[in-house]
């Protein structure tokens, strides 16, 4: 790919003629393209008109006209946003059906995942042994959940809210990785037969709604296993998550793998170098560096698919905050708590993107 | 390839036939590859797992008292579905119930494709405007669509359909267009008729244009006489019209009326229709804008000063240097963008529209063939999807052919 460097991609973008920059005279700034032309001066004014229109309004309700705490009827009564509900049901948004005693155990799991995301977001940590870590705060988060020091005390019917769904999230991608690099090398192998079957899953996975391979592993898996053996729902639901993203990320590391020369594969089978020694000491560092930026745009859309557990009645995070709007003394606040999930959703994403922009730019180099 | 030995020059019938035999062995074998018997063992293995599962799942469906089949497909539903675009009762058959599902999927689809086109390539061209407030309005924009998950967005535009004032306060547009919490409601061809031949008409006239500019193309590249009076046939792009105008089909249009607490006459869009559509246009609409500004951006610098050096103007600068080139990158993205678009269709199920998933997903708690029903909604995502990935592998190729894939 010969792409031309970003500083040099600006000067075409101005030059589209729907909406010309021809004057150049004086100043330097960004806000030359305000006034310059005509044409510039109409979509400025219309631009700042169409603000007009839509600021007051929002303002209004989400800061003056809002009620900051208060009971429903104060709520009620305003014409505002109401954060009192948020307020209220801060806990419930947050962990769900979780028992309101033993609340500090999903508290710490979130502690625990955040600390985690941000440990592995420093690239000076990363190291093999950053994977062992993982594993085990992944194994203490479940067990937490689960009610630790108790395992096995709370069912995972009431894992609910942030936790749950960056529990979903974070295992989904986990348990998807060893099986997406076996389906990238299998794609990229010259064995006729693995190519074909991972070709197979590859596909079948990419061209079927997530929301379809949801309900497969809902309604199949029971039906397929032995009489007597079942399956937790929010395990399926797990399983078919993981399977889902594998796809996904089976086609990011085989983009990683097409990026190293093919002089680096040459060069570990003149050393002499097994296909897996090669893998681990030649190839594979160098592909998946390649795609740690694609990975974390992946984990972003993983975050967000997180949120179709909803259609088999799990409460991940979404779904707490519009069952909070469904409690009768606090019914209707819909537009709250999906401004208040939202707001979540959109920081952890936004910070996510730009953070791989970042690392893009830093791995470059 | 093995060198060809002096027997193949004058091969006789069956040595013939042998020699095609061992060279299409020979192929089959270099394309298994290296380990055919450890292949062979993870092949059988997988196939073993399915039929595991398979053999387990048929003493489940047994002992459940299920036959299974596809003959279920024609007993009766005993459900209702909320809109339909065929004419459907609880009393018609599971296939109808499915068919239903399909084409509210398809319609869905089909219209958010268009729609998101349309109003990604003017958002496109709106980010990479000079002005910086357009551009940084779009950026917004974009930002929110793609950074809060898509059904977070579907439920936003359902509860803002259902929270529209009832049709006695509906919000008129232009006074023919009324939004109320009852659904949209849209002027609308007093005929049926109408519309399906309009339609008609219009693809009609389409594959004429598309035959005519190859028609032109292919005399061009011949040079063959006569090219002055190819022009005239762009009139037959009215033929398909006259005859529907012929045809006696009345086109009058039927404005919605307030008839007692509801509307009457035109055409009429569910809130949930509504929410999704919007939701789905606005999102994919996002993705598209970025591909059109990524798509635009890639044309080198160099070729925008090397038009701008023969002297062509703006106009014909996009037109003829760096939308064909653009449009390489933008076409391949924006199809699997629309494939998305589709896929995330699927989302309805949570707002309660009645598209494929849901229909299938309820035929499967009914009737409890699981399996069956499974396998039917895998399958017309598969085809849909590969039915686009030949469509564009047809466009690559072509593309190649002219010399200039990248």
């Amino acid at each position: 790919m010969d792409r031309a460097k970003p500083s040099a991609l600006r000067t075409p973008a101005a030059q589209i003629p729907v909406a010309p920059r021809r004057a150049r005279n004086g100043g330097s700034g960004w806000w030359r393209g305000l006034f310059d032309t005509p044409a510039n001066a109409v979509i400025t004014a219309a631009c700042l008109l169409l603000l007009g229109i839509a600021i007051p309004p929002v303002l209004r309700w989400t800061v003056l006209d809002a009620v900051w705490s208060g009971t429903s009827e104060t709520c009620r009564s305003a014409s505002g946003a109401c954060w009192a509900f948020i307020g209220e049901k801060f806990r419930f948004i947050l962990f769900g059906f979780y028992p309101r005693q033993q609340h500090w155990k999903p508290a710490l799991t979130l502690v625990l995942l955040f600390g985690m995301i941000g440990v592995t977001a420093v690239p000076r940590f990363w190291h093999p042994r950053l994977v062992v870590l993982w594993v085990v705060a992944i194994i203490a988060a479940v067990l937490l959940m689960a009610g630790a020091p108790h395992p096995g005390t709370v069912a995972t019917d009431v894992w609910a809210g942030l936790p749950l769904t960056l529990l979903l999230a974070v295992i989904g991608i986990g348990a998807a990785f060893p099986l997406a690099l076996l389906l990238a090398l299998g794609r990229r192998s010259r064995m006729g037969g693995v190519r074909w079957m991972s070709i197979l899953v590859i596909e079948v996975m990419r061209g079927v709604p997530l929301i379809a391979v949801l309900y497969a592993a809902i309604l199949l898996l029971p039906l397929m296993l032995p009489a007597g053996v079942t399956l937790d729902k929010l395990l399926r639901a797990q399983l078919a998550l993981a399977g889902f993203i594998a796809a996904y990320m089976a086609e990011v590391i085989r983009a990683g793998l097409q990026g190293v020369g093919d002089g680096q594969y040459e060069a570990a089978k003149s050393l002499g170098l097994s296909y897996g020694t090669m893998l681990r000491l030649v190839i594979l560092p160098q592909a998946l560096r390649i795609v740690i930026p694609s990975f974390v745009t992946l984990a972003i859309g993983v975050l967000q698919s997180t949120t179709l557990v909803i259609v088999i009645g799990a409460f991940d995070f979404l779904n707490t905050a519009r069952v909070a709007a469904s409690d009768p003394n606090w019914l209707g606040f819909f537009d709250e708590a999906f401004f208040f999930t939202g707001a979540v959703y959109f920081l952890l994403s936004f910070l996510a993107s730009r953070y791989s922009l970042w690392l893009e730019r830093r791995l470059r180099r | 390839m093995m060198p060809p030995t002096p027997l193949d020059v004058t091969p006789s019938g069956p040595r013939r036939a042998r020699g095609v035999a061992a060279r299409m062995a020979r192929a089959l074998h270099d394309w298994w590859g290296d380990r055919p018997w450890g292949q062979f063992a993870l092949l059988i293995g997988a196939v073993a797992i399915f039929g595991f599962f398979g053999s387990n799942a048929a003493d489940n469906m047994q002992q459940f008292g299920i036959s299974p089949g596809f003959s279920f497909l024609d007993r009766p539903a005993n459900f209702e579905i909320g809109e339909s675009l065929i004419r459907y009762g609880a009393a018609d058959s599971y296939g109808r119930a499915i068919l239903v599902g399909l084409l509210n999927t398809a319609a869905v689809a089909v219209l958010g494709c268009i729609l998101a086109s349309v109003l990604g390539l003017f958002l496109g061209i709106a980010r990479l405007s000079g002005n910086p407030l357009l551009s940084g309005l779009v950026q917004i924009y974009v930002e929110i669509a793609r950074n809060t998950p898509l059904l977070l967005q579907l439920f936003f535009w359902n509860a803002i359909a259902h929270a529209l004032p009832s049709p006695r306060q509906a919000l008129g547009i232009g006074g023919s267009v009324f939004l109320s919490n009852r659904g949209v409601f849209l002027p609308a061809f007093r005929d049926p008729a109408a519309g399906w031949g309009l339609g008609l008409a219009v693809v009609t006239a389409l594959a004429l244009a598309v035959a005519i500019s190859r028609l032109r193309r292919w005399r061009v590249r011949t040079r063959l006489p006569g090219q002055k009076g190819l022009g005239l046939l762009w009139g037959a792009l009215v033929l398909p019209f006259i005859v529907l105008g012929l045809g006696g089909v009345s086109f009058a249009v039927e404005v919605p009326s307030l008839h007692g607490f509801n509307f009457a006459g035109g055409t009429a869009i569910s809130p949930e229709f509504a929410a999704l559509l919007t939701g789905l246009v606005v999102n994919s609409a996002a993705t598209i804008c970025e591909i059109v500004r990524s798509g635009i951006q890639a044309v080198p610098v160099g070729q925008w000063d090397a038009a701008r050096a023969l002297g062509l103007s703006p106009r014909r600068i996009l037109r003829l240097v760096v939308l064909p080139q653009a449009l390489r990158i933008i076409i391949p993205v924006t199809t699997s963008c629309y494939l998305d678009l589709t896929k995330n269709s699927s989302l309805a199920v949570a707002i309660g529209f009645p598209d494929l998933v849901s229909v299938i997903n309820t035929t499967a708690n009914q009737s409890g063939q699981v399996i069956e029903t499974v396998f039917m909604m895998m399958m017309t995502y598969l085809t849909i999807n590969l039915a686009v990935s030949l469509a564009m592998n047809r466009y690559h190729h072509r593309l190649a052919r002219r010399g200039g894939v990248a």
